[in-house]
């Protein structure tokens, strides 16, 4: 794929912005048909976001949390505060224990498949919002089970469904019918796809899938807005409450993220924290995970410039995370360069890709050719499966296939 | 003393060895070395890390003259626990199996409540039951009606290696009941360990504690010097651990006299 095809109409017309801008609608107001929970989650996660005021941190607080055995959110405030950036050697050694404490050496693997990248939605920073004029492609059964089998060639047994938000192109029943592919060449199936309501990710989870993954890109709602300006994301409390829907529909596990560099960095990570740890007080059986995405280059993005997040950064909201919850899964995005990711499994990252394509059909070797549905970002490390298996036995880790059974 | 008399028995199969070896958190490659420093006879293995036909099955690591204790990690409830062991029993022809339940997901203490359920079926079943519990007298006792071949008290919560935490509760468990009692999770140093089997637990399981040391190996080794230590320590009886007060005299009962002469 050349990047000099494409053409973001968005970015460059004046007069469908200002259409967006006067047509948007109320993003805080849920849609005909989007179910509505009881939950006092968001409003508590927005609550201690807003309270939170990293510049009242000092070294001391960052001591006192670095040396407490249990930590609080309080520890975890400090951890995440510029005061803490001095002690980043200390909080990666101390990540470096609570993960080998609870995860040994193991590193598990997985790969993400695009099935979609249909959408419906218009955010502003991604390279397959709905106004992108990219080649946008939606695989047939066949051709899902075509790309599972290559996948599965390499020995991965976990696999990452994602598909673009769009309901009216990639059903429920259509994601549904995937994730049953998937069980006959996988062991561990997640999704990433559309916020749905809770009768839908208990059929999904029927299906085979027991992983959702929700990035809630920033939990800054004036923000989420202006970046966020049409389709059903926009809906900022359905999206946040996606994760508890999914445990409402009995999924074993749910992901957080926010996209590191959309807004305040500090408060999002922070807000993403608080969010996963209310939830797993609330659903103590939940499993945990959390994602590191922080904004690189994608596909005609760079009249944008994004709140930099710098590798200091990343590691010390990595390690944050990690000391805050030891217990959670902790994944890096190939976002990030061969040289970042080896060292973030050495300190807290426990799930990490490999043989990723962030195109539509780019695994087996037929469909690649018909070049179906254009990336929606670009990778930086592209180390197919053999390479970062061996790349983790290297670094004295384990590769971890699966360590799950659906029951 | 000859230790190979010195036996346990787990549904009528004798172990000399007190030491059970987990197998999780570290490399595939270190099982067989770490089991014969150990000398371990039983090691523990997820399930759910047996990937038949995948790469690295951690079924072809373990050695075949150790028996295969397989546990149902990731079971959250009686109903999935039971289906792991089934299809644990199908996988690896072992009919050992550890019972892990657990709903939370932050310390993965086990459920005693669903863990009698699920020994109630499977020791009926036909299987060997060991029951992972938090150290009830009460659901002790229930697992032992239950069917459980042994007890498997946890020390601290799994991976916290902060060894015995519960040593009260777990005493009363040995005093209790008739069942070799197993001290399992926690674990966090041999002296713990030693520790235990001086209180006389039948054995200790560890994994963390092996898993997360500078040499593999050679703490497997210590592992089992250490409850060999407390084992031994145990038979031979204890001396009784005199206070920090010398107590040479006995001011209240030096009155008494055999003739009971009056003065």
């Amino acid at each position: 794929m050349s990047e000099k095809n494409h053409v973001n109409e968005s970015i460059l017309s004046e007069s469908i912005l200002e259409d967006q801008k006067e047509n948007r609608i109320d993003h805080m107001k849920y849609l005909p048909g989007m179910e509505q929970i009881k939950s006092d989650v968001m409003d508590q996660v927005v609550a201690a976001m807003n309270g939170y005021d990293y510049t009242k941190y000092t070294g001391k607080d960052v001591r006192r949390a670095l040396a407490a055995e249990d930590r609080t959110p309080e520890d975890f405030a400090a951890l995440l505060s510029p005061a803490a950036l001095p002690y980043l050697e200390e909080m990666a050694q101390a990540a470096k224990i609570e993960t080998r404490k609870h995860f040994g050496n193991s590193v598990s693997m997985f790969t993400p498949l695009y099935i979609a990248n249909y959408c419906e939605n218009y955010c502003i920073y991604c390279g397959f919002n709905c106004h992108n004029k990219i080649h946008r492609a939606q695989l047939c059964e066949k051709e899902i089970e075509e790309e599972m089998a290559a996948i599965a060639k390499s020995g991965l047994q976990e696999i990452l469904i994602l598909t673009g938000e769009s309901r009216q192109r990639s059903t429920v029943q259509y994601i549904g019918e995937a994730c049953r592919i998937a069980r006959k060449y996988f062991r561990v199936i997640g999704v990433e796809v559309y916020p749905m309501n809770s009768d839908e990710y208990a059929y999904l989870h029927e299906c085979g899938a027991d992983y959702v993954t929700v990035f809630q890109e920033t939990y800054n709602s004036d923000k989420y807005e202006t970046l966020h300006l049409a389709g059903h994301k926009r809906i900022f409390p359905y999206r946040i409450n996606a994760q508890e829907r999914a445990l409402m529909g009995g999924m074993r596990g749910v992901g957080f993220a926010a996209l590191l560099g959309l807004d305040d960095f500090r408060k999002d990570a922070f807000a993403t924290g608080m969010h996963a740890y209310l939830l797993q007080r609330k659903y103590p059986r939940a499993e945990i995970a959390f994602s590191c995405p922080r904004l690189r280059p994608i596909i005609n993005n760079d009249r944008i410039n994004p709140m930099d997040v710098h590798e200091r950064q990343l590691l010390q909201v990595v390690c944050a995370y990690r000391l805050f919850m030891p217990f959670a899964s902790i994944t890096v995005s190939t976002r990030e360069c061969p040289r970042v990711r080896d060292n973030l499994v050495r300190i807290a990252v426990t799930k990490i890709s490999a043989g990723s394509k962030t195109g539509v059909g780019s695994h087996s070797e037929e469909i690649a050719d018909e070049d179906k549905g254009d990336e929606q970002f670009l990778i930086s490390d592209s180390r197919d499966v053999d390479e970062v298996y061996r790349d983790l036995q290297k670094l004295g880790l384990q590769p971890v296939m699966s360590d799950y059974i659906y029951v | 003393m000859d230790q190979k008399k010195d036996t346990f028995s787990l549904g009528g199969h004798e172990f000399t060895s007190r030491f059970i070896l987990g197998s999780g958190k570290y490399s595939l490659d270190l099982i067989r070395a770490c089991v014969e420093n150990a000398g371990a006879q039983i090691v523990t293995m997820a399930l759910r890390r047996a990937n038949e036909g995948g790469l690295a099955n951690i079924l072809d690591y373990i050695p075949e003259n150790v028996t295969l204790l397989p546990n149902t990690s990731g079971a959250r409830n009686a109903d999935e626990a039971i289906r792991i062991a089934h299809l644990s029993r199908e996988i690896s022809g072992s009919s050992f199996i550890k019972i892990e339940i657990m709903r939370d997901t932050k310390y993965l203490l086990p459920d005693n409540y669903e863990t009698v359920r699920a020994v109630d079926v499977l020791a009926k079943e036909g299987f060997v039951v060991m029951p992972y519990m938090y150290p009830d007298l009460n659901s002790a006792r229930d697992m032992r009606d239950a069917g459980a071949a042994c007890i498997m008290p946890l020390g601290a919560p799994i991976g916290t290696n902060k060894g015995l935490a519960t040593k009260e509760f777990i005493k009363i468990l040995i005093r209790e009941i008739d069942l070799p009692v197993i001290v399992d999770a926690g674990i966090g140093r041999p002296s713990q360990a030693c520790e235990a089997m001086e209180m006389g637990a039948a054995a200790v399981m560890a994994n963390t504690a092996v898993a997360t040391a500078g040499n593999i190996q050679m703490m497997a080794e210590a592992f089992k010097k250490s409850i060999e230590a407390g084992r031994l320590a145990y038979l031979s009886g204890l001396g009784r651990v005199r206070e920090d007060r010398a107590d040479a005299s006995s001011p209240l009962t030096g009155f008494l006299r055999d003739d009971e002469r009056e003065e």
